[in-house]
């Protein structure tokens, strides 16, 4: 059986990757994706304590993990797109300022 | 028996509300002209003013008249309106306290205040501000009332600040003049430094006898022994005198006075003649007990008296204006006051008061008068002869002079000033020095006084060629007041016939039990003196000064006019110096006001406020919030990956600080 210290790694690896993109990454729609590769690892590390210590708590998070990332998605790529058709860009270096 | 306290209680009733009604008037007279007057007409504003003092001395008449009648006198009436502080052990009354010397001062109060103000609706007829000269004159009798009546040293403080208030209202009246406000702002600003020695002084009162009230206070201190916790009844005597020093304007406090004459002359008579400058000597009279046991303090007392009317009485000889002349003889005056009180004779002391309330506010009315003919002139060099114009105002004015010169039997400053000069040489702390310098003072009043009545009244006429033109005698709303204070100018002194003339001194036996306490325990410490001349003698002594003193001025400025200014040339130096009042204004600016000057623009104005207040502290706080915010401002870049980065450290941080405390 998989310990879980592997689960755990696997998922600080994934985070701190998102974390990095988030930061370093200019384009709008990879930083989106990193905010999910984030979400994700957070929920790999739920449910690998769900299940290590037979608990279903964790379980329960991750669903509404899912469901908040869901809408999120939906909500940013709103934005996302209305941003785009106004100043044909998605560099993230561009969204600076709080009005058109 | 019964019968006779039931009058007594009755009558006493009657005279707490009398007391009121004697207070009151002033004050709402004063509220009346101050709040409405400017829209009244002069006639209706004088109707109120002098209404309120007539109702004033009417009631002061009728409530003395019930005292004297009352079977409990001559102990003190006391009656209490409601409590005005109370705070631990401290209570204050609002009380009065009625006795024989509160009569006498009542009576003198309100009688020259009524007659000023009769005086003032012709004299300030052609002034600006006639309805706030009477407002503050109406406040300033409340306040003098106040003063003399009160029944504990709070209440007599009220009065005393009060007084000194409507005192700088008075000779700053002509705001526009710059001369004038100085001269208030100074008034006040010297009269504060005793204030704070009268302050200090009831506030050791307090500490001492837990009480301010002036029964208890005196029945305490009555009821020390002699010679017991004197340091602490020294200090506190000292201290009074402090206060009476500013207020009635002794060495080395009296600079203000002689400036205070750029007021209205009805201020002059009735506030810096007649009573506020004499609530100093009331402090030392009511006090007395204190002082008697205190008998050191009551000797510094009498010796700065003593050095104050010799002091003064040395300016006024070279003083040329009028007024000047007049308020230098006032602070000799007050002088012989103190110096009665210090000798242990109070009684004399007040008698010279009464005397000197009512000759000098005659002198200073008729001055007035003078210069309203005059067109406003005070300088004596340019009078002369003005006998023949101002008939009415010389024969007043030569009274006062006689009055205050001391000229036997028909002068009443004869009977107070010899009383004082007799107490002087053989009262409780009598001593020769004193009665040498005081009688050696009554030759120099006589002869400046006289100088000033032949340099004003007689001679050729020295008036400027259009002042004559308008030069006239005052109307009766001005020369009536003046010849009512002529008679009690001559009437006055006849109350105290002297023991030397087989009199009985009427006046000291009827202050006898306000002042028997000190007199008893004054009784009580050594005296030195020998008594070497009888009371005959002693008169005569200073019958002769008041002749000298006369025929010298006869002499000199009636006769052989030159011998003035041929002795001027000679003693040159001594001259400057008279004329320059001992250039004690020049000392004083250049150990206080020069410093205060210096040290204000030097150091208080640019280095204090200019530097620490406005550049550190005020604009200190502006500039280092803005430069903080100007470094926070650049981490709100609207960048979205410095945002996250931020929230990034700060978790890391948070976490560590979890881990950290955790281990």
């Amino acid at each position: 059986m998989v310990p879980l210290s592997h689960y755990l790694a696997l998922s600080v690896v994934l985070f701190v990757i998102g974390a990095a993109g988030f930061i370093f990454r200019r384009n709008i729609i990879t930083v989106f994706m990193c905010i999910e590769l984030m979400l994700n690892a957070v929920n790999l590390a739920f449910m690998a304590f769900s299940r290590f210590l037979g608990n279903l708590d964790g379980q329960i998070f991750v669903f509404f993990v899912i469901v908040v990332a869901a809408a999120e998605a939906a909500v940013g790529l709103a934005i996302i797109i209305a941003w785009h058709r106004n100043h044909k860009s998605l560099n993230i270096e561009d969204v600076d300022s709080m009005k058109l | 028996m019964a019968a006779g306290s039931k009058i007594t209680e009755e009558t006493f009733m009657n005279l707490e509300i009398l007391l009121l009604l004697m207070v009151l008037p002033p004050l709402a007279g004063a509220a009346l002209n101050g709040i409405l007057g400017r829209r009244f007409s002069q006639a209706t504003v004088s109707i109120i003013g002098c209404t309120g003092a007539g109702l004033s001395m009417v009631f002061a008449l009728l409530s003395a008249w019930i005292y004297t009648n009352s079977g409990s006198q001559p102990a003190p009436f006391i009656h209490s309106y409601f409590t005005w502080i109370q705070a631990g052990e401290l209570r204050a009354e609002y009380a009065f306290f009625y006795d024989r010397l509160t009569l006498i001062m009542t009576l003198t109060v309100t009688i020259v205040a009524f007659l000023i103000h009769l005086y003032s609706r012709g004299y300030m007829e052609h002034e600006g501000g006639y309805y706030r000269f009477f407002t503050y004159l109406n406040l300033f009798l409340f306040m003098m009332l106040t003063l003399v009546t009160a029944s504990s040293y709070p209440l007599m403080f009220v009065g005393w600040e009060g007084v000194g208030l409507c005192s700088y209202l008075l000779i700053g009246f002509y705001i526009t003049k710059k001369s004038a406000s100085d001269a208030g702002k100074k008034a006040f600003i010297v009269t504060r430094i005793g204030d704070a020695g009268f302050t200090v002084g009831v506030a050791l009162i307090f500490w001492t006898f837990h009480s301010l009230d002036f029964q208890a206070v005196f029945a305490r201190v009555a009821a020390l022994p002699m010679n017991e916790s004197e340091g602490i009844l020294v200090a506190i005597g000292l201290l009074l005198f402090v206060g009476a020093a500013g207020k009635s304007a002794q060495l080395p406090l009296y600079v203000w006075l002689p400036d205070a004459m750029e007021g209205p002359t009805p201020v002059s008579a009735l506030i810096h003649a007649a009573t506020m400058v004499t609530a100093g000597v009331y402090l030392v009279a009511r006090s007395s007990i204190i002082f008697a046991h205190a008998p050191l303090a009551l000797e510094v007392v009498g010796i700065v008296g003593c050095l104050t009317a010799f002091f003064a009485g040395t300016i006024a000889l070279t003083q040329n204006d009028l007024k000047r002349m007049l308020a230098y003889s006032t602070i000799s005056q007050l002088g012989y006051m103190f110096m009665a009180c210090g000798a242990g004779v109070f009684a004399a002391g007040i008698f010279h008061l009464m005397t000197h309330a009512f000759f000098k506010s005659l002198l200073f009315l008729a001055a007035g008068s003078v210069m309203h003919a005059m067109s406003g002139e005070l300088d004596m060099r340019k009078m002369g002869g003005l006998r023949h114009k101002l008939k009415t105002t010389f024969a007043t004015f030569l009274v006062g002079t006689i009055a205050i010169s001391g000229v036997p039997l028909i002068g009443a400053g004869f009977f107070s000033k010899d009383e004082i000069l007799a107490g002087a040489y053989e009262g409780p702390l009598g001593k020769p020095a004193l009665f040498w310098m005081g009688t050696f003072t009554a030759a120099l009043t006589a002869f400046y006084m006289f100088r000033g009545l032949y340099m004003t009244f007689f001679g050729a006429s020295r008036v400027e060629p259009e002042a004559a033109h308008h030069l006239h005698e005052s109307s009766s709303k001005m020369t009536i007041p003046l010849i009512v204070l002529s008679v009690f100018s001559v009437v006055a002194g006849w109350v105290s016939w002297p023991k030397a003339w087989g009199g009985s001194e009427g006046f000291d036996r009827y202050l006898e039990p306000v002042f028997a306490p000190a007199t008893e325990a004054l009784r009580h410490v050594p005296s030195e003196h020998l008594a070497e001349l009888s009371p005959g003698a002693l008169m005569g002594f200073s019958i002769l000064a008041a002749f000298l003193g006369i025929v010298i001025a006869s002499w000199w400025y009636l006769k052989s006019t030159e011998i003035p200014d041929e002795l001027a040339e000679r003693f040159a130096d001594l001259y400057r110096v008279l004329t320059h009042k001992y250039y004690v204004d020049e000392f004083y600016y250049w150990l206080i006001v020069r410093p205060l000057h210096v040290v204000s623009e030097k150091f208080l104005w640019r280095k204090v406020d200019a530097g620490a207040i406005d550049n550190v502290m005020v604009n200190g706080t502006g500039e280092a919030t803005a430069g903080l915010g100007d470094i926070l401002r650049r981490i709100q870049s609207g960048n979205i990956s410095s945002y996250a980065t931020w929230v990034l450290l700060g978790a890391v941080l948070w976490l560590l600080y979890v881990f950290a405390n955790q281990a």
